[in-house]
């Protein structure tokens, strides 16, 4: 997906470009295109760092600073992601992104018989705070904050983040967790999802007020449209659905009576940089003006810091492709000066070899290199938002913002997205999309270089004759399963029964009513109540959520 | 009685923890445009739910969708339960991330069909209706 | 083959079996159906109509759940639409009953219409005789939300809940299609929303201007909320009341009856198209009669009586 409709004629000229937002492009732009669209400087765009910051958050942006860079790191057991986290540290890292396997997101323990398999696969398992304390032992998580790519278990995650830094003798105060914590985007495109979307919501909610009050270093919420738009929504979507995620979780808090301006400015954004590169840059830079327009307009929020719409903006996967692999080398960059174009203050690459492995060294080097060239050697530090001012680029950004303004109206009128995600017309939507458009590619409606239509394909052997490489897999080591479930043996053994029961019916008391889990969390982390025995309460108590009809 | 066509029935099935459903999904419209009867299972399923599944709606494909790198162990254990659970002429297909080496292993457990990720529409409609010719 | 004790035993592979042998037309499966139909006729089934999108599916995932809780085994039919381009269907229903798929006591199929208009597929009755073959005590089959034509669930069901959601015109739309001279309990989902009540008087007036007498059941309208379960238990047992007040007034005898009747005349039609369908493939008169007409010999009118009268002897 990303890539734009082209219409040609018998030679080859371009007679219409659609992108996939659903706008079209004229062969040229001129004034009259600016006044067309309404265009007013004050309104539109501003001076960068100064509101509707269309242009960029800061008014130096990459000439005091360039964009930094993140590392995904864990698997196996959480003594070896232990190490891997002090490796990084010693490396000059200064935070650490965490992934969790699939039992730990889906809340099983590692005994669990659907943990079979899975067990420290995609990431490090994590069945109590015994687990946590081999992670984190000798981190200084005063100065080391920790992104956690966790979802459907977060509050429960960020409750054992606290516990294990008060073991180690930090105070609450001190740590900074960014747990990913983003719900309705799993219900979307990810799949981790457990309970019922009101009670998924209720648990964001809770982890969001409990950091208002007690942990003021972390930031509770990255939502994420990345993961949206792999799953086949449009660009415009992607930030549409996303705001629309926001306000669900924003409204949540709001309703417990606490302030807008007291949150917002702690959520971050997740979103995805692949395809064409001028539809990528309107959308970020109309997404900027929009965010701090809706947080202003809608929630009253005052304070510029509070306004920025701070994210990550990564090369997605789906722009790869397993044909002619070294191509990705170039998408990559691309992509990469899509980000820079757009004034991605944090951004991330696929590695080239991406599409069909866990990359290697040397091409996760090669990203590296890649991001490093553009602000180093190629010129993108040197002036903020170079593009504005382009009758083509502030055309398109109006355009945009009204595409996305189109797309959120649509999750108004069907009642909001946590009503949306319950009926399925989000779920819906997308995945016909993807349908569609993975047509179109077959068909040779939509094209990438190197992959060759079917219909244009001689019929051959399965490679479809042309150069496709082979998926490598890592070997699942039995020995992390193995490792994982005899620690959980010992903890169960050797913990105090009756304070881990006591535990668990106070939080069973607390997710029957209103009062926020977080707290009775801590408390039966504290107690190594165990991942699957503190998700099994939420599970009793809400349920389990069934997916609406996809088609 | 009326005669009526015959369709392939085709179950789509996601089994273990992992939530990639855009291709299962996708596949799924795909194979209802070639004319077939395709049931989706949803995410998150084990496999005594699967089999239970294809038993109640007497598919004549399962098909699965493995994103995890888990498509060896999960194969081997599926074909047993399914030679248990009387579904000898059901046939097992599985989609997904399966590197080319590992075909020979599973057509060697007994699957009849593969596709990795990057086979087409055209390519998994015409292995399906393969197994039927 | 599957084997006739196994299936009144309740096997689910058997009678699933023997479900695949009759939509694929074979004549074996229609045998073993006439050996079974003496154990069928107990089962008490639902028939649950209305719009695509209202949460049918949603219901009667909270309905199984109900009746389970109060002992009843619960079979369960959904019916999609066939693509009319592709002839293919995805059968999605079940996703959202899935929870039930190991409970011994639950067994959900689903099918396509296969181009059979009236809302279900031309074999959901003689499914059904299966499952009640099987020992299933409530079947409940839920039919394509086409709306106008949805005329088929009448001639299979004992009752009949019409769902509909708020503010949505069509709910009042299926009402005015036929249905509301035949339905018996009336669900309005999603009644969350804030028309809910409006949407209940509405349905309630029109209910009124429907005739009664003493010994009919009364209609009576529900609101639920599917997504969180509320109001469904009440749903079963409004179900349950009607049975039993079909069973108290003789009703249930007389409506068994009449969906016998009723089954006999659709078999017999489908058998009678079938044979008038082959003939009409090979016969020589045909032929000529169609050459008469292309050449404007004689018109289709005249032809078509001729052809009746003389070869079908009527």
């Amino acid at each position: 997906m990303g890539v734009a409709k082209y219409i040609k004629d018998e030679k080859g000229a371009i007679k219409e470009v659609t992108y996939q937002s659903g706008i079209t492009v004229k062969p040229a732009y001129g004034p009259e295109d600016l006044e067309q669209a309404g265009f007013e400087y004050k309104k539109d765009l501003g001076a960068p760092g100064e509101f509707p910051f269309t242009r960029s958050l800061h008014p130096e942006s990459y000439r005091s600073r360039a964009w930094t860079t993140r590392q995904y790191t864990g698997f196996g057991t959480p003594e070896e992601t232990n190490k891997r986290f002090k490796l990084m540290i010693a490396n000059g890292q200064t935070g650490l992104n965490v992934a969790f396997d699939l039992p730990t997101q889906m809340g099983y323990d590692s005994d669990h018989p659907l943990a079979q398999g899975e067990v420290g696969r995609v990431g490090m398992a994590i069945d109590s705070l015994k687990d946590f304390e081999a992670a984190f032992a000798g981190i200084p998580l005063d100065r080391i904050g920790s992104g956690l790519t966790i979802n459907a278990v977060a509050t429960i995650m960020m409750a054992m983040y606290q516990a294990a830094a008060e073991k180690f003798g930090f105070k609450k105060e001190q740590i900074s967790t960014t747990p990913q914590n983003d719900i309705l985007k799993e219900m979307i495109g990810r799949g981790a999802w457990i309970f019922p979307v009101e009670h998924g919501v209720r648990l964001v909610g809770d982890s969001i007020e409990y950091a208002v009050k007690e942990l003021p270093k972390s930031n509770p919420v990255s939502i994420c449209g990345y993961h949206i738009r792999e799953s086949g929504a449009t660009p415009a979507q992607e930030i549409a659905y996303g705001f629309s995620i926001a306000k669900a979780y924003i409204d949540n808090v709001k309703d417990r009576g606490i302030d807008p301006s007291d949150f917002v400015g702690r959520f971050s954004f997740n979103f995805n940089v692949y395809g064409n590169l001028w539809e990528q840059i309107a959308k970020f830079r109309a997404a900027r003006k929009l965010w701090a327009k809706m947080l202003k307009e809608d929630y009253g929020v005052t304070d510029k810091k509070k306004l920025w719409l701070r994210g990550l903006f990564g090369g997605g996967g789906s722009g790869l492709t397993k044909e002619q692999p070294e191509n990705n080398i170039m998408r990559g960059a691309y992509y990469a000066l899509g980000a820079a174009l757009s004034g991605a203050q944090t951004t991330a690459l696929c590695s080239f070899d991406e599409a069909y492995t866990i990359p290697t060294p040397r091409s996760a080097l090669l990203s590296l290199r890649t991001l490093e060239m553009l602000m180093e050697e190629v010129g993108l530090r040197d002036t903020v938002d170079p593009l504005a001012g382009s009758y083509f680029i502030e055309t398109l950004t109006l355009q945009m913002e009204e595409k996305i303004v189109e797309e959120m109206k649509e999750v108004e009128k069907w009642g909001g997205m946590v009503k949306s995600i319950s009926n399925g017309f989000i779920q819906r939507k997308v995945s016909r999309q993807a349908y569609e458009y993975e047509k179109g590619l077959q068909s040779g409606e939509y094209r990438k270089v190197g992959v060759i239509p079917e219909s244009e394909r001689q019929e051959s052997a399965k490679s479809g004759g042309t150069e496709k490489s082979d998926v490598e897999l890592h070997e699942y080591n039995e020995e992390w399963a193995k490792h994982s479930i005899s620690s959980l043996k010992e903890v169960r053994r050797t913990r105090n029964d009756k304070e881990v029961k006591d535990s668990l019916k106070a939080l069973e008391k607390a997710a029957k009513g209103k009062d926020n889990i977080m707290p009775r969390l801590v408390r039966c982390c504290h107690a190594y109540a165990t991942v699957g025995e503190m998700t099994g309460v939420f599970r009793d108590v809400f349920g389990e959520w069934t997916e609406p009809d996809f088609y | 009685m009326m005669k009526t066509t015959n369709k392939i029935r085709v179950l789509i099935a996601k089994p273990g923890l992992d939530g990639h459903d855009k291709g299962a999904k996708i596949v799924a419209l795909a194979l209802r445009d070639a004319g077939m009867e395709v049931i989706y299972s949803g995410l998150h399923q084990t496999l005594d739910q699967i089999i239970e599944t294809a038993i109640q709606e007497t598919v004549d494909v399962i098909g699965l969708s493995i994103m995890s790198g888990a498509h060896l162990p999960i194969c081997e254990k599926l074909v047993a339960m399914m030679k248990e659970n009387g579904l000898d002429d059901v046939r097992l297909s599985v989609g997904g991330v399966i590197p080319y080496q590992d075909i020979p292993k599973l057509e060697k457990m007994g699957v009849a069909a593969i596709f990795p990720g990057g086979s087409s529409f055209k390519e998994i409609v015409a292995g399906m209706n393969q197994l039927f010719d | 083959m599957p084997n006739a004790d196994d299936i009144r035993s309740g096997n689910k592979l058997a009678g699933a079996r023997l479900i695949q042998l009759i939509e694929k037309s074979d004549p074996n499966g229609f045998k073993l159906l006439k050996e079974l139909y003496p154990d069928s006729g107990n089962a008490f089934i639902i028939g649950i109509t209305g719009s695509p999108g209202v949460g049918k599916s949603t219901l009667i995932d909270g309905l199984i759940e109900a009746f389970r809780k109060m002992d009843f085994k619960v079979a369960v039919i959904c019916v999609d639409p066939t693509s009319p381009f592709s002839g293919g269907a995805i059968l999605g229903d079940r996703i959202r009953m899935q929870r039930h798929v190991t409970d011994k006591g639950v067994f959900i199929r689903s099918m396509a219409s296969r181009g059979h208009k009236g809302g279900l597929s031309r074999t959901t009755k003689d499914c059904s005789v299966v499952l009640d073959a099987m020992g299933y005590d409530i079947i409940i089959i839920e039919s394509v939300g086409a709306g106008q034509a949805e005329f088929d669930i009448i001639k299979i069901a004992h009752s009949i809940g019409v769902v509909s959601i708020p503010g949505a015109g069509d709910g009042i739309q299926a009402v005015k299609a036929g249905i509301l001279e035949t339905a018996n309990i009336f669900i309005v989902n999603k009644s969350d929303r804030p028309d809910a009540d409006a949407t209940v008087e509405s349905l309630k007036m029109m209910l009124n201007m429907r005739f009664s007498s003493q010994t009919e059941w009364l209609p009576r309208i529900y609101k639920t909320n599917a997504l969180d379960k509320t109001g469904i238990t009440i749903v079963a047992k409004a179900f349950l009341s009607h049975l039993k007040f079909m069973r108290q007034n003789d009703e249930w005898t007389r409506k068994r009856n009449e969906l016998e009747r009723l089954y006999f005349q659709s078999l017999l039609e489908d058998l009678v198209m079938e044979k008038v369908l082959e003939f009409m493939a090979v016969s020589k008169e045909v032929e000529a009669a169609i050459k008469s007409i292309g050449s404007h010999e004689t018109d289709p009118i005249s032809a078509a009586e001729q052809i009746a009268d003389k070869i079908l002897g009527f």
